[in-house]
């Protein structure tokens, strides 16, 4: 008897269809073949990167641990930061507050109530060197997560960082200044693409020559990807933004090896566990094939697909918060097979507040785990050879290849952001998806099965300190009184000049900056000269 | 069964300088495919804007969704431009991640309707009805 046993069809999230099983025919049938690259996949270290960007990965050293983190004031941020990194941490992760991000001082209306809420308030470099005071910022790499002021946080760290004495051509650390994922999802764009986006190159061509080893720019398809996209868009999306950024820097007479090496990626890790790692796989191996075959890079460092892989807020639930805890160590093994240079780790009560230092603590341990206990750095993609994971891998990459050919058939991702398409496009998946969460046909533990009454207060709450406020404006106060006032107004003139021309910004930015300038006076010269961004409303 | 003649019509807002928009964007389509007329209003509108939104479209119902951890103090504002603009009569709503011990703080200050993170789209809709309902009978 040879009766065919019934199975359901299946798809993942990126619309793949997963068959029961998978054999070396599958892995043939979906190769795709480019000249000089033996299986398709290669070897880790080698062109085209499928198995991870160097050739020992963790075997050399492990991902870069590099918690999200920042609330209050700088002081609060600065005992935060030291705790992370008493407890293990390799990297730090800023978060800024909104009217940081949205260009307030701590003292506008407009910043009222939310002031060191969401992260830490920065209005001078004053906040900055107070921060990171008493850290050893050459050794513990720094990520400032901020986009609608980036190129004032750049210039502001950098500066702090000369101040301390060191050298700038040596500083390494990343912003993640990726305005156009901004416009769709997160939404902390202040001026309207096109100045947004020369501000962007402003900061590529600035740090390729002052700071070559920082990374001004990490593209997100993570926050894309929380707003509705699937796994495979993210990549696509993420990647059709980053050729924007380099289309821009070319312009201005940079060479690709000048500056592609210093290109950073943010990707999100809830979902699948195989459909994710693939992902990785295949976005290293798909980008790493279109910055040599696209843009001519000869430097294999231009090619390589760094990232920090992270968050999963969107996997998290707030039913049953103790099994966010489970999907964030299954998220952290995610990291771990998919060569990720650093992990973020969502932490178990971020559905309902800033995380604690209990909950940071177990999502570093959580990483942890996976280095000391569970061999995870022992030996360089491990996954490598499945008949599943390479076919799924080729799978993704030509979905990948097929949406960004969909972008630019659709006139690029500049207008089609500039248009709201592509945010109604995701918009529009994230409606479908409550919708299949709510029926149950998208299982979630705890939200549509295996529900159990709900305690009341299952996670201690971040308070919020009003004082912590307070004593922020006051700061900036004695700042302002403490300043050379001629040196700022002559630094803003100088910033206005410079915005109303076509040089770079930045030298007038870190002017203004090193002058003692307040992020709301330098933010009010760009309003000015550029206007603000009207956001377009469609569904 | 309540029958409606006119088209129930809701603005949905975002106050503050909170980003988060996917749960906005989402019971708007939600609202809308419901059959309600829906207004958006996009990012980072100031309590004064929203009311004044609310009165020119002569809307029902107002939304705001607030994921920032700031829905008190906005809030509280909402409420002075409610009652400067008189729109008390309109039923008020807010949506996002906010903490149970919030609610009746909430609810004193004059929300009708809070909808944490992780509510049923059709409980959202079945509320709205409900209350539109009882204004207009």
């Amino acid at each position: 008897m040879n009766e065919q046993v019934k199975v359901d069809v299946r798809w993942n999230e990126s619309g793949i269809e997963i068959k029961p099983l998978y054999t070396a025919e599958d892995v043939a049938a979906t190769r795709i073949e480019e000249a000089g690259i033996p299986d398709g996949v290669g070897l880790p270290g080698q062109y085209p990167f499928t198995r991870g960007i160097h050739d020992m990965m963790y075997r050399k050293r492990p991902w870069t641990m590099r918690q999200y983190t920042g609330f209050g004031n700088a002081e609060d941020t600065n005992k935060r930061f030291k705790y992370l990194i008493e407890t293990g941490n390799t990297g730090l992760n800023v978060a800024f507050d909104l009217p940081t991000q949205c260009g307030f001082d701590s003292d506008d209306p407009m910043a009222a109530g939310e002031v060191g809420r969401v992260g830490m308030a920065i209005d001078t470099l004053k906040d900055m060197e107070i921060a990171f005071e008493g850290i050893d910022i050459e050794n513990v790499t720094v990520s400032l997560t901020i986009n609608g002021t980036a190129a004032i946080m750049i210039a502001m760290y950098l500066a702090m960082a000369e101040k301390r004495g060191f050298d700038l051509k040596k500083m390494r650390g990343t912003c993640q200044n990726d305005i156009l994922k901004e416009y769709v999802g997160r939404g902390t764009w202040i001026y309207p693409v096109d100045p947004s986006v020369r501000l962007v190159a402003d900061t590529m061509e600035y740090c390729a020559s002052e700071a070559p080893l920082y990374s001004p720019v990490s593209v997100c398809g993570y926050h894309i990807r929380e707003s509705g996209a699937t796994p495979v868009e993210e990549m696509a999306y993420g990647f059709c933004i980053a050729r924007a950024y380099f289309d821009q820097v070319l312009k201005r007479g940079l060479d690709i090896d000048d500056f592609a090496y210093r290109m950073s990626f943010n990707f999100n890790i809830f979902g699948q566990l195989f459909e994710q790692i693939c992902k990785f796989r295949a976005g290293r191996r798909l980008w790493a094939k279109i910055v040599k075959n696209e843009f001519g890079a000869r430097n294999p460092k231009s090619m390589w697909l760094r990232m920090i892989a992270g968050g999963g807020g969107s996997g998290l639930t707030i039913e049953q918060p103790e099994n966010n805890i489970v999907r964030g160590s299954y998220y952290a093994l995610i990291s771990a097979l998919s060569g990720a240079q650093t992990v973020a780790l969502c932490c178990y009560d971020e559905a309902y507040t800033i995380p604690s230092e209990k909950a940071q603590r177990i999502s570093t341990r959580t990483m942890q785990i996976l280095i000391e206990e569970m061999g995870m750095t022992d030996t360089v993609d491990p996954l490598a050879g499945s008949h599943y994971v390479e076919t799924l891998t080729n799978q993704m990459e030509s979905e990948m290849v097929r949406i960004m050919k969909e972008v630019d058939d659709d006139g690029g991702i500049l207008k089609l952001i500039s248009e709201g398409k592509i945010q109604s496009h995701v918009s529009k998946q994230a409606h479908d998806h409550q919708k299949d969460l709510e029926d149950g046909s998208f299982r979630k533990v705890g939200v549509n099965c295996f529900e159990i009454e709900q305690e009341d207060h299952a996670v201690e709450m971040h308070p919020y300190k009003r004082e912590d406020a307070d004593k922020q404006v006051e700061r900036l106060n004695k700042v302002k009184a403490d300043r050379d006032d001629a040196a700022v107004t002559l630094a803003l003139d100088n910033l206005r000049a410079a915005a109303n021309g076509s040089d770079n910004m930045m030298p007038a930015i870190m002017e203004a900056v090193k002058a003692y300038a307040s992020v709301g006076e330098m933010n009010a010269v760009l309003v000015d000269v550029f206007g603000k961004y009207k956001e377009p409303v469609i569904f | 069964m309540n029958a409606q003649t006119k088209k129930i019509k809701i603005l949905i807002a975002k106050p503050g300088l909170d980003g988060h928009d996917v749960g906005a964007k989402v019971v708007v389509r939600a609202l809308i495919e419901a059959g309600f007329e829906v207004i958006y209003t996009g990012l980072r509108k100031s309590p004064e804007e929203i009311a004044l939104a609310a009165r020119d479209a002569d809307v029902d119902v107002i939304g705001l969704s607030i994921l920032s951890g700031s829905h008190l103090p906005i809030c509280h504002d909402m409420k002075s431009e409610i009652e400067k603009y008189q729109l008390a009569s309109k039923v008020w709503v807010i949506g996002g991640n906010i903490p149970k011990e919030d609610h009746d703080a909430l609810l004193e200050i004059g929300v009708e309707g809070v909808f944490n993170t992780g509510s049923k789209l059709d409980d959202i809709i079945a509320f709205i009805r409900e209350k539109v309902g009882e204004r207009a009978s």
